[in-house]
């Protein structure tokens, strides 16, 4: 609460209060193609949550419904236990940051900020003096100190970047929305830009969304991780939870690496393409499902008992290790995985493994 | 940052034909536009600055320059106006016939002005169409100042039309966006951040069609009435002077004409220049 705070002991900035966040079964449709099919979710005050999924998952309009950018076709969004959806885009006091940041290109950094404080009514507008106090501190804030009098076109993409973010919260957000906010930036500035973010939040505490489709950057900044899928949530969970204990096939092949074969449920154990794998299936139903693992989970076995066994098609290093892709089963399924670097190449390209962790996944 | 190099020759590219390119440029516009007006511009000084004076000064050519030039500027804000209101509707709406006014809007351009000139007076004529419910309430519309600034509209509308509607097109609507989620109402929005944006593409229209219409002969002789101090347009007059054989008098308010318009544009380009740099354009 540092910087927020000392502006607050000036009279000046009086943040807005960081409210729950609840959606219910929220549906939306194009043009009769669903984006959304009922979405639910709840968001304590004060969390940063990451909606990860790839592009196409709903992830985006979910986050221009919360906004009031988009209505949805169905369902309910409260803010604090209140009906968010009656309010229009206007008065939902929201603090939203675009991937391209959409700058306004004829104001300064200044006025920028400046502007949703400018275009109050006139009695809920705060006096020059205050607005100007109340930017400064901002741009404090968002680090861009001496240059309060250059246009977005003289900045590079990571000061764009903490322009709009200031610009965002400079209305008081009860809510803070930000969609791809690294996408556009280099793999450095986005390192640092992701660290500062988190430290942003920290500091004023609003309850923020952030839309992304690179897991790295989901699981590295965000409390929760909200996986979507083609307007389905897989999965909603810490860093931990989604990577150690997936919930879906999908989760499990989008976060990490991941193989994943069909195979068949008999006997409490994995079999593909009707050949035994000595991979148990503790719980799970007789017949198909998907079986899941790592590819640095695995291990080389003789060829002599229950295995998965392939033929090498493609190789390449892959860090420390070499990484194998390999055609699986009778029916040439695809899979890959790593071996150690000085490993022989086995005769003919065969080559027989076990994973040593993995996961059997129901069917849908 | 460029404005250091801005009066610099462009460094050559790899790409060859740079000195072909600019040696023809400069050729063809000596050829068609510098070497008649060179030409406007000896014929005047060959007269003398005090014969000059007395005819650049006669009240009756004042008072053509003066309503050339004005009703130009007029028809040209007017213009900028509603022209942008219906490049809006084109770029911003789907309707119904939405093509057909869009490639209406280009019949000025296409149409004989002789044509628009004979239409527009049968309309606006105290016994046109709209012309008699005009006179009925005591404005007369031909034959007036106001008949040659509607006439100016006309030809000057698809110069905004055509110079904005890309401009809009291009528009980010995030950006809009933004300014709503700020708590920016519409109007707000448009005022403090769609018209900025525009600014440039407007002047350039303003320009176009203001430009166009001061040299605007054919669409307004037949509206206007031609009455001497009133209705008598500058490029008129330089024609009447012209079948009076009087050239001295001829070309001298085509020079003053000249002077005006490049004086006129040279400030819109700097004026445009200028908010184009604000955008971040240079």
């Amino acid at each position: 609460m540092n910087a927020l705070a000392s502006i607050d002991s000036e009279g000046s900035v009086a943040l807005g209060e960081p409210v729950d966040v609840t959606i219910e079964n929220v549906v939306k449709a194009f043009d009769d193609t669903p984006a959304l099919h009922g979405v639910s979710l709840d968001v304590k005050a004060g969390e940063l949550v990451a909606l990860l999924g790839p592009s196409g998952s709903g992830k985006t309009t979910l986050l221009r419904i919360l906004a009031g950018l988009d209505a949805p076709t169905a369902g309910r969004v409260l803010f604090g236990g209140e009906d968010a959806l009656g309010l229009a885009v206007q008065d939902r006091n929201i603090g939203f940051v675009f991937q391209h940041y959409a700058l306004f290109r004829h104001m300064t950094v200044f006025d920028n900020i400046a502007f949703g404080l400018t275009v109050r009514p006139r009695a809920q507008r705060p006096s020059k003096a205050d607005i100007r106090r109340r930017v400064l501190g901002l741009i404090d804030l968002v680090q861009l100190n001496g240059l309060d009098k250059r246009y977005p076109t003289q900045l590079s993409g990571g000061q764009r970047q903490r322009v709009a973010l200031a610009r965002a919260l400079a209305i008081e957000p009860r809510v803070l929305l930000l969609d791809e906010p690294f996408g556009a930036l280099d793999a450095q500035v986005r390192k640092d830009l992701r660290r500062w973010l988190r430290e942003i939040h920290d500091r004023t505490g609003h309850t923020t969304f952030f839309v992304t489709h690179d897991q790295e950057e989901a699981l590295e900044l965000a409390d929760r991780v909200v996986v979507m899928s083609k307007g389905r949530i897989e999965q909603v969970g810490s860093a931990d939870d989604i990577y150690d204990s997936p919930a879906s096939p999908f989760v499990f092949g989008f976060i990490g690496e991941s193989s994943l074969l069909p195979v068949t449920v008999a006997d409490g154990a994995a079999v593909l393409d009707g050949v035994p794998t000595g991979l148990s299936a503790p719980g799970a139903a007789a017949g198909p499902a998907t079986l899941g693992f790592r590819p640095h989970d695995v291990v080389l076995v003789e060829d002599d008992g229950p295995a998965l066994r392939g033929r090498i098609i493609a190789e390449r290093r892959h860090g420390a290790r070499r990484r194998l892709e390999l055609e699986v089963g009778r029916e040439h399924h695809r899979a890959e995985i790593d071996v150690e670097v000085g490993a022989p190449r086995p005769e003919g390209g065969r080559i027989a493994f076990r994973p040593e962790r993995w996961r059997i996944f129901p069917p849908r | 940052m460029a404005r250091a190099t801005a009066f610099a020759f462009r460094k050559p590219s790899v790409l060859p034909g740079f000195g072909l390119t600019l040696g023809f440029a400069v050729a063809y516009l000596s050829l068609i536009v510098l070497v008649p007006l060179a030409g406007l511009v000896v014929k005047t000084a060959s007269m003398g600055w005090p014969e000059f004076w007395s005819l650049a000064t006669d009240p009756r050519t004042l008072a053509a320059l003066r309503l050339s030039f004005g009703a130009s500027a007029a028809a040209a804000a007017m213009n900028a106006v509603f022209g942008l209101l219906v490049a809006w509707v084109l770029v911003r709406y789907e309707f119904p016939g939405k093509r057909i006014i869009d490639a209406m809007v280009d019949l000025p351009f296409a149409l004989p002005t002789a044509v628009a000139g004979i239409a527009l007076t049968a309309i606006y004529a105290p016994n046109g169409w709209i012309g008699r419910y005009a006179a009925e309430a005591g404005v007369k519309i031909a034959y007036t100042p106001i008949g040659i600034f509607i006439a100016l509209v006309f030809i000057g509308l698809p110069f905004i039309v055509r110079t904005v509607q890309p401009v809009l097109e291009d528009m980010d609507r995030e950006v809009e966006e933004m300014a709503a989620t700020l708590g920016a109402n519409r109007l707000q929005t448009v005022v403090r951040i769609v018209l900025p944006t525009l600014a440039p593409a407007l002047l350039t229209g303003f320009a176009l069609a203001f430009a166009r219409a001061v040299g605007e002969y054919g669409s307004v002789i037949f509206i206007a009435g031609n009455i001497p101090y009133v209705s008598e347009i500058a490029p008129l007059l330089i024609v009447i002077r012209l079948t009076e054989f009087n050239y001295a008098a001829a070309t001298a308010i085509a020079t003053v004409m000249l002077a005006l318009s490049f004086v006129i544009l040279l400030a819109i380009n700097l004026l445009q220049a200028w908010s184009r740099r604000r955008l971040g354009h240079d």
